[in-house]
């Protein structure tokens, strides 16, 4: 078995992960991360609300406070220079009881003390004003305009991407199963390698207790809590403009009505503690319990309008804030765990606090050449005429539409392709360009993909997969086996 | 470019419009299609049993097409391959403007006087029943696992459990067993199959593959590929009954649940849907809301038969060829010639029909749906045909139709079923006739009266 040798390896490559490493790239250092899935953006950090949130929500002088705001801070900035879909549109909290304004109160202090700027406490008729599909059942509400959404895929991706660009090695299909601790770092055993590195990033998601746990003391527990949600056509993206949650009451915590960067109307989540750190399945209850405590928010739900529903798991932690840091009986193994709601958020201040807290114990020098930007794949469907003609004319393969939903062509399936970190499978052609987001749920352009990435990975497209071994979508040929029969 | 009428869509309704157009006189016809090839679904379609009504004969799909294709190339109508069009819009000069994309020309706009809209319809995706469980691979529309097993030669799976009993699910529970996969269920949420009759006895009873009525899918299992579900028998409100629940091993789910005429372009250019047929509303001309853009086939509304496909679609073909000539007073326009250079690309802008007040079609009582919605007297065909679907499935009743509210025809029928198109037919003379016509309604009613 070959072992490799890095300055950092870094488990996870979820949104915490690439953002720490690509943070952490920034220096000199050698880096990699270990990734179980076939692609990044592969857990939690894809199923998700794709929310920005001001950072009310958490309580004062905790990280999850802290990095959330400073997070949300950083969103724009951050969304133009590695290009992907952001938008601040506000959130607002709304109360169905008169005496919510208590409760609305207490959030505007929490958020003032956390930092948050242009907080506004609106009476029923004054949010409706804002926000006309709001239901008539509301009698107050907390408007947070520094409230933002973003495309949880994108931001991940781009992440990761820039990291990849920036000479951070990813490992997909690379799953962890030994941490052992040697002289100096750690021995780090997955299926098909072994790695050694002096610091360790811990940024497993739902498992980043079994991976502390393997070399520390101080047990972790971290519960699966899931989360279902219904997403709607493109049609009802403008019922509202803001995000809108409700007050936490006895009937329901925490599901909001939200259009997403794309223009689709997002409903949920559902909040569940589940044994099973796989179980992204949707359940009957739980999508009839998110559609109709969605429901409350607005004068009239369209739920004949969904065109597909998910769960996510959120990696929920005991103490209710995000345990970051080095563990205190494990020198150079960093946890980023507990990453839970606002943990999309925080993602890009969270790179740089762990970066900062690596450097100060494992200083590393800085280097002149990090390239800081990226420019994502060209998007047809939001192109102008202009833009449009523009593409085709460098490239033909623009012209040609696979997606027709989403209006995504073949120029852009080999961009997501041959660029770094690229997709290889169906669902990873479809988090990168959206073909097969939209209201056919890629009825029509799974097969096209299917041939294209054939055709470009030099496969058979009965090797390919919509997420890794074993979701192949074929099973041989015709007849085959009524031959072997007969 | 300039045309008089552009096609969008090169299958069965495409290929029939097309070929009426030309026979009535129109000059400058393209037809616009997304694939490599014209024909559309037909291609796919190696099952027999198309063109009984056109050709007296049992055809498969890619003959039938064939038989379009055909003279299609004999009448030199051209066609743009590997095309798709993504907006139409109203030109200033009574104009439609088609902008279309392909590898070959790039971004481009046809203007055109008429517009037949032959899109087709695609299947209801998984997302949009809201089937609960993961999300592996291995969950198909029958549509896909047809193009998968009849162009590529590839099984999508060995252990199929089909949800939907529309014809196209019921062809593929037939193909599936022929190809060498077992199929072990066929679930339908209605306690009636929506596929036509004679489907269920060639492609379920004869292999002994069960139909499930009143069941639906509850919970698909298996992370990375399907790995089994969960049926469940419904109540009369669709509603899964708590203790049926039954799990199938599988690897396979193939989805039949539905066809949704493909109307984005239509709605974007402000066309008015019927919200029973998903497509949109037409006069007997098979005019849309929008003057000058007709639709037929599919995207009018779902079909059982292509027969019914290519009959309807060349009397759109005759009457979009029929504008063209009012609306360009009877020149033809310019061909090739570049927008603004051409003076006479200019159309009429009152067709003198239009001026007219239709009178209206109303289904009630058990009819969903009519097609057309309107009639213009002063267009009829000598033999004016109405279409239309049942809501249930009625046994032993009678259809009614109404002019005002004067009853005109009581026909019995021994079975009517949601899954089967019915048609009546009036002479042009006894519409004609009646004095101030403003409405006929079509009834499903229990008594002869």
């Amino acid at each position: 078995m070959d072992r490799l040798e890095y300055d950092v390896v870094v488990i996870g490559a979820g949104v915490s992960g690439s953002a720490v490493a690509r943070e952490l790239a920034k220096k000199t250092r050698r880096i990699a991360v270990l990734e179980r899935e076939s692609d990044v953006c592969e857990g939690t950090s894809k199923a998700n609300s794709g929310i920005v949130h001001a950072g009310f929500d958490a309580q004062p002088d905790t990280l999850k406070a802290k990095l959330n705001v400073q997070g949300a801070k950083m969103m724009k900035t951050l969304s133009k220079e590695l290009d992907f879909s952001y938008k601040q549109n506000g959130s607002i909290v709304v109360s169905f009881e008169e005496d919510g304004r208590e409760q609305l109160q207490e959030l505007y202090e929490r958020g003032r003390q956390n930092g948050v700027e242009g907080l506004q406490i609106l009476s029923g008729d004054e949010v409706r004003a804002l926000e006309p599909a709001l239901s008539d059942e509301v009698k107050a509400a907390l408007y947070a305009k520094t409230g933002g959404i973003v495309c949880p895929f994108g931001l991940n991706i781009a992440l990761a991407e820039n990291a990849a660009v920036n000479g951070v090695d990813f490992y997909l299909n690379t799953e962890v199963v030994k941490i052992e601790r040697e002289q100096g770092g750690y021995r780090i055993l997955t299926r098909e390698r072994e790695f050694w590195a002096k610091v360790v990033v811990n940024a497993a998601g739902v498992h980043a207790d079994t991976l502390h746990n393997m070399v520390s003391g101080r047990r972790l527990h971290i519960t699966a809590r899931r989360g279902e949600y219904c997403l709607m056509d493109k049609k009802t993206g403008g019922l509202v403009g803001s995000t809108i949650f409700q007050l936490p009451s006895a009937n329901g915590k925490g599901i909001l009505v939200t259009p997403t960067v794309h223009g689709n109307l997002l409903v949920g989540p559902t909040a569940e503690n589940i044994g099973d750190k796989e179980g992204v399945n949707t359940t009957a209850d739980g999508l009839a319990r998110a559609l109709l405590v969605g429901a409350r928010s607005v004068k009239e739900l369209p739920v004949r309008q969904i065109i597909t529903s998910f769960a996510g798991l959120r990696a929920h932690e005991e103490s209710e804030d995000f345990i970051i840091g080095e563990a205190e009986d494990a020198e150079g193994f960093f946890d980023v765990a507990g990453m839970a709601s606002p943990g999309l958020s925080a993602a890009p201040a969270v790179g740089v606090y762990v970066a900062n807290l690596i450097q100060a114990r494992f200083p590393a020098a800085d280097r002149a050449d990090f390239i800081a930007a990226r420019k994502g794949i060209p998007c047809m469907a939001e192109a102008s005429r202009e833009e449009r003609k523009r593409l085709i004319a460098e490239n033909r393969t623009y012209a040609n539409v696979v997606c027709r939903c989403e209006l995504v062509t073949e120029g852009e399936i080999l961009n997501a392709i041959h660029r770094p970190l690229g997709a290889t499978t169906l669902d990873g052609v479809k988090r990168r360009t959206r073909a097969g987001m939209g209201r056919c749920q890629s009825g029509f352009c799974a097969p096209k993909v299917v041939e294209i990435l054939a055709r470009e990975l030099h496969k058979d497209i009965g090797e390919i997969t919509k997420s890794g071994a074993g979701s192949t979508f074929l099973n041989g040929y015709n007849k085959e086996t009524m031959s072997a029969s007969i | 470019m300039r045309q008089d009428i552009v096609i969008i869509g090169g299958g069965p309704a495409g290929l029939a419009a097309a070929l009426a157009a030309k026979e009535a006189g129109a000059k400058q016809i393209l037809i616009v299609e997304r694939d490599k090839e014209l024909g559309g679904i037909l291609n796919q379609c190696i099952h027999n049993g198309f063109g009984l009504h056109t050709f007296q004969e049992e055809l498969t799909g890619p003959e039938y097409a064939a038989r379009y294709i055909e003279k299609v190339e004999r009448e030199k109508i051209p066609f743009l391959p590997e095309t798709i069009v993504i907006d139409i819009g109203e030109g200033e000069n009574g104009e439609k403007e088609v902008t279309a994309m392909n590898k070959e020309r790039g971004l481009f706009v046809i203007y055109t006087a008429a517009v037949i809209l032959a899109m087709g319809c695609r299947e209801r995706p998984r997302g949009a029943l809201n089937i609960p469980g993961f999300r592996p691979a291995g969950i198909y529309s029958a549509g896909t696992a047809q193009r998968y097993v009849n162009i590529e030669g590839r099984m999508p799976g060995r252990e199929i459990v089909i949800l939907g009993s529309g014809d196209i699910g019921l062809i593929m529970a037939r193909r599936m067993t022929l190809e060498g996969a077992k199929v072990k269920a066929v679930a339908e949420l209605m306690p009636y199959s929506g596929g036509l009759k004679r489907n269920i006895v060639q492609c379920l009873d004869d292999f002994g593959i069960p139909l499930k009525l009143s069941h639906t899918v509850v919970d698909i299992k298996g992370k990375k590929r399907v790995e089994g579900v969960t049926l469940a028998q419904v109540d009369e409100n669709k509603k899964p009954i708590a203790g049926t629940e039954e799990f199938i091993a599988c690897d396979t789910l193939l989805l039949s649940c539905g066809l949704l005429p493909e109307n984005e372009l239509s709605l974007n250019l402000g066309i008015s849907l019927n919200p029973a047929t998903s497509g949109p509303y037409v006069n007997e001309s098979f005019e849309t809301n929008i003057s000058g853009v007709f639709a037929c086939g599919n995207v009018l509304h779902v079909h059982d038969l292509v027969d019914y496909v290519s009959e309807e679609a060349a009397a759109a073909g005759k009457h979009a060829a029929a504008y063209v000539k009012e609306a360009a007073g009877n020149r033809p326009l310019e061909p090739e010639a570049e927008k603004g250079t051409a003076a006479d690309g200019t159309l009429k802008k009152t067709i003198s029909y239009r001026e007219e007040t239709p009178v209206v079609l109303e289904a009630a009582a058990g009819v969903r749906y009519t097609v057309p919605s309107t009639l213009h007297l002063s267009r009829i065909e000598d033999v004016q045909l109405i279409r239309f679907r049942v809501d249930d499935v009625y046994r032993d009743v009678f259809l009614k139709v109404y002019f005002n509210d004067t009853p005109v025809l009581s026909q019995k029928k021994r079975v009517l079923a949601p899954g089967e198109m019915e048609q009546v037919r009036f002479k042009k003379e006894q519409i004609a006739a009646f004095p101030r016509l403003e409405k006929i309604t079509l009834r499903i009613e229990k008594e002869a009266g």
